[in-house]
């Protein structure tokens, strides 16, 4: 039996500088992710790609704070609010595990450490290795670099979902009316990750060598994104609010076609791979370009639709 | 009532809706009293409404509601014209307050809800979970605003503007269990004249934990923009849930970045 939530809620206008954050939370913490993966797994050329990785993840860092600042209006000078209960007589750090916009505030100062020491990292290595060739130099500090990395990807996964779990926190419609928004916010996160370090390989060449696994993992990531898509308007349908996302169908298509984009690079990469050598090479010049920033374009619209369709 | 404010009661307002006569009193004291200039009027088609909403504000708004059928088959009993001075209800379970990051809605010693303006930062997460649509943002002061009880005027052991001004006597305020009490014996008082539909909102823990700001209804909640016990629902109702959907993605993305960047032979083009 479908039961009709009732709300009676005002929106509370997060629009252009939260749609901001929210694409950029999903950057910076599914490239950080990434390129731990990379790193962890990965053949030592890998390490390019890992590199382009840590660097997307600090500036897309560096950009969140400044957009959640701006949204404040008035009171930006007050962001620091977010960590430290002013109170008087109640002086203290803030920190409301129950609240995910109090995480998440935590979250992201601490993944901020990780994002900038494992950019700076990649910094220090990319010249020392100028002018050498052959593989890049593996991570400074061995094991405890991995670990360091692996503890910082377990903050960006948190990082890249729980804007989506801030959203359901609420007693909006259609934000509260689904589970599925954290994991949706995350798959597409991580997606637009894989997309963006794949066009950025255009400026390092030797990290072309990780262009079909990044493109590979994009079309996994997607397929869960499609999956939690689906569960998504199923629950919404459940809930009666689905009619919500009416006005915002363009924006839905936006995101179809992202997904799209990512599963028939995907699916290009895995079947031209038997070929291998110069067909590989020439399939993937000309699909990269467009169906990164197709992925991308999706990733945005996605977290436009959602956020402006309960509002 | 009002006589006897003490700190560490729990105070609130009873509104019987039955007896409101849509005077607009109680907002017009409520703006006075807190300095708030209002909207600019215009018009909105919406019967004696014009105030249109709670809001930064307005933390007292009286809504019309027109139940008068086309075609008169009755006395109407209450329910033709249903008017409500509505207010931030002071839930004993606050979703603003659950959902607030900076520590800024705070319980008072009266056992109000309240916000403080200097440590607001305007981050709207309130806005999101006020179930009631009460809290709204001031984008002068880039805070969230809503009703204060009247803190200020409770602590000078004043009663609320708002049912201070009340003609007839629809908004009282006082100690919550003396209220309570009032409710009961006016709702039997109601039962008892053959009108049935009246019931109390907010008066046992049904709602949000309870109200204190409680009110006697002539409808269903429904109707006066209220949601009901089935649809009442705290914002961290879906962190578990939220958190739990996130996991799993988390590990099944993991494992698909595995499985797609421990191959082997595939070394890729550039683009």
């Amino acid at each position: 039996m479908l039961l009709a939530a009732e709300h009676f809620v005002r929106a509370p206008q997060w629009e252009w500088y939260i749609l901001g954050y929210f694409f950029f939370a999903g950057l910076t913490g599914g490239a950080y992710a990434l390129a731990t993966l990379l790193r962890l797994v990965g053949e030592p050329r890998d390490e390019e790609a890992a590199r382009i990785g840590f660097y997307v993840s600090f500036v897309a860092a560096l950009i969140c704070p400044v957009l959640l600042t701006f949204d404040l209006g008035a009171s930006w000078w007050k962001f620091w609010h977010m960590l430290i209960n002013v109170t008087p007589g109640d002086e203290s750090l803030s920190f409301k595990y129950w609240s995910p916009m109090s995480v998440g505030a935590w979250a992201l100062l601490v993944f901020g450490f990780f994002a900038t020491v494992s950019a700076l990292e990649a910094f220090v290595l990319d010249r020392r290795d100028r002018g050498t060739i052959g593989d890049p130099g593996r991570p400074l500090g061995g094991v405890a670099s991995l670990a360091f990395n692996v503890v910082g990807a377990i903050l960006a996964l948190f990082v890249a979902s729980y804007t989506g779990v801030l959203l359901s926190v609420s007693n909006q419609p259609i934000w509260s009316d689904t589970w599925t928004l954290g994991g949706l916010f995350l798959a597409s996160g991580l997606s637009g990750s894989a997309a963006l370090i794949a066009l950025l390989t255009r400026y390092r060449p030797d990290a072309a060598f990780s262009l079909a696994r990044l493109h590979l993992a994009d079309g996994y990531f997607s397929i869960l994104e499609l999956v939690l898509l689906v569960a998504f308007f199923i629950t919404i349908g459940a809930a009666g609010t689905a009619l919500r996302t009416l006005p915002w169908l363009p924006l839905w298509v936006l995101a179809l076609v992202g997904i799209a984009s990512s599963l028939v690079a995907a699916r290009g990469h895995m079947r031209v791979r038997p070929a291998g050598g110069s067909a590989v090479i020439a399939r993937s010049r000309t699909d990269t370009l467009v169906m990164s920033l197709l992925v991308l374009l999706g990733v945005l619209a996605l977290r436009g639709a959602v956020i402006f369709s309960a509002q | 009532m009002a006589a006897a404010i003490k700190p560490g009661e729990s105070y609130g307002f009873f509104t019987d809706t039955s007896i409101c006569i849509g005077c607009k009193a109680c907002e017009v004291a409520c703006k006075e009293w807190n300095q708030l200039q209002g909207n600019e009027p215009k018009f909105l088609a919406d019967s004696f409404d014009n105030t249109g909403q709670l809001d930064d504000q307005n933390w007292r708004h009286v809504k019309f509601i027109d139940n008068v059928p086309d075609q008169t088959v009755d006395a109407g009993s209450g329910k033709a014209w249903l008017m409500m001075s509505d207010v931030c209800k002071h839930c004993k379970h606050a979703s603003c307050m659950e959902v607030c990051p900076t520590g800024a809605i705070i319980r008072t010693e009266f056992d109000t809800v309240f916000i403080q303006q200097d440590v607001c930062n305007g981050f709207r997460n309130c806005v999101a979970a006020c179930p009631y649509s009460v809290i709204a943002m001031d984008q002068k002061t880039g805070t969230a605003h809503k009703c204060t009880l009247c803190y200020d005027r409770l602590q000078g052991g004043l009663e609320p503007a708002c049912a201070k001004a009340c003609p007839t006597q629809s908004i009282q305020f006082g100690p919550l269990a003396e209220l309570q009490k009032a409710a009961d014996v006016r709702l039997a008082a109601l039962h008892s004249q053959g009108i049935t539909q009246a019931e109390l909102y907010g008066r046992d823990d049904k709602v949000y934990g309870g109200l204190n700001a409680f009110f006697l209804l002539m409808d269903k909640p429904e109707t006066y923009g209220l949601p009901n016990a089935d649809n009442a629902g705290l914002p961290s109702r879906n962190n578990v849930g939220g958190y739990i959907g996130a996991l799993v993605t988390a590990v099944l993305a993991t494992v698909a970045g595995l499985v797609a960047f421990r191959r082997r032979g595939m070394s890729g083009g550039a683009s």
